[in-house]
């Protein structure tokens, strides 16, 4: 049977990244094939390829047994390859019809439409998919569930022999999920082959044939879904046998409890969450993307709402509804995104450790002590090693690893002794990577309590005295850090649905 | 086959609808208190001049919606007004050719630039606050050059002033003598409202205010489509063109300016989301409406001029904020 796509030697560079080595695909008629790696190991970036949206630098891409050019979202429709996207894309304001015939809209003379026809269209796949949803209902009315079925029903109308879902369960339960399942199987009896990237091994098994397993931009093996244990895609997803790090995990059985959140809720988002961290200890979360570790922070640090759940600092119970009660609590956090959210970029090093101090510098009319300022932020340039040429070059001209180091002097400098660090390397090159390593544990050494959320699993491990563990919201497991723990282990706690967990409970 | 839990049922989406009533109410909360207020205010001479009074900013509020609903904004409907009626003059006094020339030049002038501002947009990845504020100021200058900054009067052309002032409706109805430059508002009105609502081009304005990226990846040309919008708001800025000329029986070159905020605000009062996506003609009508009957009123309730220009801006605060409530409810 020839193959409905044959992808081979594909090649994708974008600034700085090789986000494609030679990779390779197939997809057979009637099959529906799972693509499983870490985040960043190229899934997405080759399906983008294969919907048009991005060119590959090299390597060939046959749908049907011709080699073909995909320059564009149209040529993939044309060919018959839909693509549901992560993120869904959908146009709120409209209905649901007018989102699925978006470009292709029946049309009658002088460029006017034909709702009628546009409606009974759209209702006709909903018929075929056997599910009922109101073509005319406004898409931001509909749930997120039935939203994915609005992207389903588009990929379907341009009779696609070729479906792609990046995770397409990322936001629907159990029941929603099943109904989804029943949809993909009636695609498969009838011929369609179906891409189905996701991260949840459960769901691979359940649904997949076949399971392609890609690290690093690379193809690493396809194997049969059902007669493959999940740790020979796990270990194959993880590739190296880690060289074994050593971790200095200090004793803190007498340390004092700095921070404990009891029973954190927000929606569906973060479910129950519990645990603590002790004054020098460093405790690191890791998960897959979107298993709820920001959000986590967010909703300790009081940038989000919460629904319930407790914060105990220091042994009290603190009242946190925004940043500045968290900031007065000392707790600090460093955002994954600097840029955007912890640095004014245009402003020197002086202004910015003092930013968030200036209370302290300035005096009854408000006017600021430059020389003390000047003062603090080379002391901090001093103590953190940062590496600029003055307290005034602006921000924006230092390294990656220099702008983090400021955002720390700027919170230490606020007495916070809780730190919350998101993503602390990223973007940040590997010799500076380890310097600010170094920093974290200094600080932790220094009886800070450090939380460190991280997607890279060497990272965690490297730093982390415990190891959390998230996914879908929930916390599912503390490890011990230290070489006893492999990322094998943390990989499987972090792709455990719900009711993985509670039949470990059980 | 399992079904959803629960289908919700289609909710109405409130939003757009409420906004239009609550516009339409306050515009007949107006009405009343100022007919209660003067008795001078309900005759049908100033219903008319209230009416007359609307047609050029309701034209350009209609040219605004297009590109609001786009996402983006048009901050040179006002310049590029006069710079067609500008033309109109050149083409119709200097150059001396009959009227339908004048008339098509105008609209194909506005047409152009429309075009322009939207290659800006959309080609060369300009903001369109920016990409507009140029060409507001382009237009300007233009307009007093080749008017050589004097007012293009069109006493050779007879008919011209008909454009606006003479009353088709008044030849067949002697006694609603509706001026004719209302008349073209309110067939603008619904024809720009059948564009937008069942046109292929009115689906890609709500769409491209919505979720851009989204309507790129469905393989739509979107920079085309992006570009007819703002040449189709530019024409309807031609339009306007000729409306005020044919009243003024003249090309003022200096006016112009500030006719955009005045447009803008109306898009607003309507009920057009800054953000884009949504919005309604019918809005923007009722937007441009209670702007000109709240300064009728106060005018005829002797305020002075200086607090009209006060209450105005009070009024743009007051239907944004009523709309973030609205919106905020709705979220929650």
């Amino acid at each position: 049977m020839t193959p409905l796509v044959r992808m081979t030697g594909i090649d994708k560079h974008f600034p700085g990244v090789h986000a494609l080595r030679a990779a390779r695909f197939d997809l057979m008629p009637g099959e529906v094939h799972a693509l499983m790696g870490e985040n960043g190991a190229g899934k997405s970036t080759l399906m983008k390829v294969l919907s048009g949206i991005y060119q590959p630098d090299g390597g060939t891409v046959e749908v049907s047994g011709e080699p073909v050019t995909i320059n564009g979202p149209r040529a993939a429709q044309a060919l018959g390859i839909g693509i549901i996207h992560q993120e869904l894309a959908l146009m709120n304001d409209l209905t649901v019809a007018q989102n699925i015939f978006i470009g292709r809209e029946p049309r009658r003379s002088f460029g006017r439409l034909d709702e009628a026809q546009l409606n009974a269209d759209a209702s006709a796949i909903f018929a075929q998919m056997k599910v009922h949803i109101d073509p005319k209902a406004e898409v931001r009315t509909l749930s997120v569930a039935r939203q994915q079925m609005v992207e389903i029903a588009k990929a379907l109308s341009f009779r696609s022999g070729i479906l792609i879902m990046d995770e397409p369960t990322a936001a629907l339960n159990d029941a929603e999920t099943n109904e989804l399942f029943a949809i993909i199987r009636g695609l498969k009896a009838e011929g369609v082959g179906v891409v189905y990237i996701s991260h949840k091994m459960d769901e691979i098994r359940r649904i997949s044939d076949r399971v392609t397993i890609m690290r690093d931009g690379a193809y690493v093996g396809t194997v049969h879904s059902a007669e493959t244990p999940i740790e020979t895609i796990i270990s194959m997803m993880v590739g190296r046998d880690l060289e074994s790090v050593h971790v200095d995990i200090p004793d803190l059985t007498a340390a004092p409890v700095a921070l404990e959140v009891r029973g954190l809720n927000r929606g569906r988002i973060i479910r129950d969450v519990g645990f603590s961290v002790k004054q020098g200890e460093i405790l690191g979360f890791a998960g897959l993307m979107g298993a709820g570790r920001t959000e986590v922070a967010r909703a300790i640090f009081g940038a989000d709402p919460r629904d319930g759940g407790e914060i105990i600092v220091h042994g009290k119970p603190a009242t946190i509804r925004t940043p500045k009660d968290a900031v007065a609590a000392g707790i600090g956090y460093l955002s994954e995104d600097r840029k955007h959210f912890g640095l004014a970029l245009g402003l020197d090093v002086r202004a910015n450790v003092g930013m968030t101090s200036l209370a302290r510098f300035s005096n009854a009319m408000g006017v600021l002590d430059e020389a003390e300022l000047e003062k603090t932020a080379r002391d901090y340039i001093a103590q953190l090693a940062i590496r600029t040429p003055s307290d005034r070059q602006e921000v924006r001209l230092l390294s990656g690893g220099n702008q983090q180091k400021i955002v720390i002097a700027k919170w230490l400098l606020r007495d916070c002794d809780i730190l919350i660090f998101d993503e602390p390397t990223r973007g940040i090159d590997v010799g500076a990577k380890a310097e600010i390593y170094r920093l974290m544990q200094a600080l932790a050494a220094d009886g800070k309590a450090i939380i460190v959320i991280s997607s890279e699993l060497p990272e965690v491990l490297r730093l982390s005295h415990r190891i959390a563990v998230m996914c879908e919201g929930r916390l599912t497991g503390i490890l011990p850090g230290g070489p006893g723990t492999r990322q094998e282990d943390i990989m499987r706690l972090a792709t455990m649905k719900h009711s993985a967990v509670e039949e470990a409970l059980a | 086959m399992t079904t959803l839990p629960a289908a919700t049922p289609a909710r109405k989406p409130a939003s757009g609808a409420q906004q239009k009533l609550l516009a339409f109410a306050s515009l007949i909360a107006l009405l009343v208190f100022f007919s209660v207020a003067s008795p001078n205010f309900l005759q049908t001479s100033n219903m008319l001049a209230i009416l007359q009074a609307t047609s050029v900013n309701g034209v350009l509020a209609i040219a605004a919606t297009l590109v609001i609903i786009t996402g983006g904004i048009d901050l040179s409907v006002g310049t590029l007004m006069t710079f067609c009626a500008v033309m109109a003059g050149v083409i119709l006094t200097n150059a001396g050719m009959p009227l339908p020339f004048g008339i098509i030049g105008a609209i194909a002038v506005g047409a152009i630039c429309g075009t322009i501002s939207g290659t800006l947009v959309a080609k060369m990845k300009i903001p369109p606050f920016i990409a507009t504020l140029g060409m507001m100021l382009i237009l300007k200058g233009l307009s007093l050059i080749i008017s050589g900054t004097k007012p293009i009067y069109f006493n050779d052309t007879p008919g011209f002033s008909e454009i606006s002032t003479g009353s088709l409706i008044g030849t067949f109805v002697p006694s609603v003598p509706v001026p004719n430059g209302v008349l073209i508002l309110f067939v603008l009105a619904l024809v720009i409202s059948y564009v937008l609502n069942r046109t292929v081009l009115g689906r890609y304005c709500f769409a491209l205010g919505s979720n851009e990226e989204a309507v790129r990846l469905s393989g739509v040309n979107t920079d085309a489509w992006k570009i007819a919008i703002y040449a189709l708001a530019g024409s309807i800025c031609g339009i306007a063109g000729l409306i005020i000329a044919s009243r003024l029986n003249s090309a003022q070159p200096a006016l112009g300016l500030g006719y955009e905020l005045d447009a803008i605000a109306a898009v607003v009062i309507g009920g057009t989301s800054l953000a884009g996506g949504r919005g309604s003609i019918l809005g923007t009508i009722i937007g441009a409406l209670i702007m000109a009957v709240l300064l009728n009123g106060l005018r005829v309730m002797s305020v002075a001029q200086e607090w009209q220009t006060v209450v105005t801006g009070g009024i743009i605060i007051a239907a944004v904020y009523a709309d973030m409530l609205r919106r905020r409810r709705a979220a929650s």
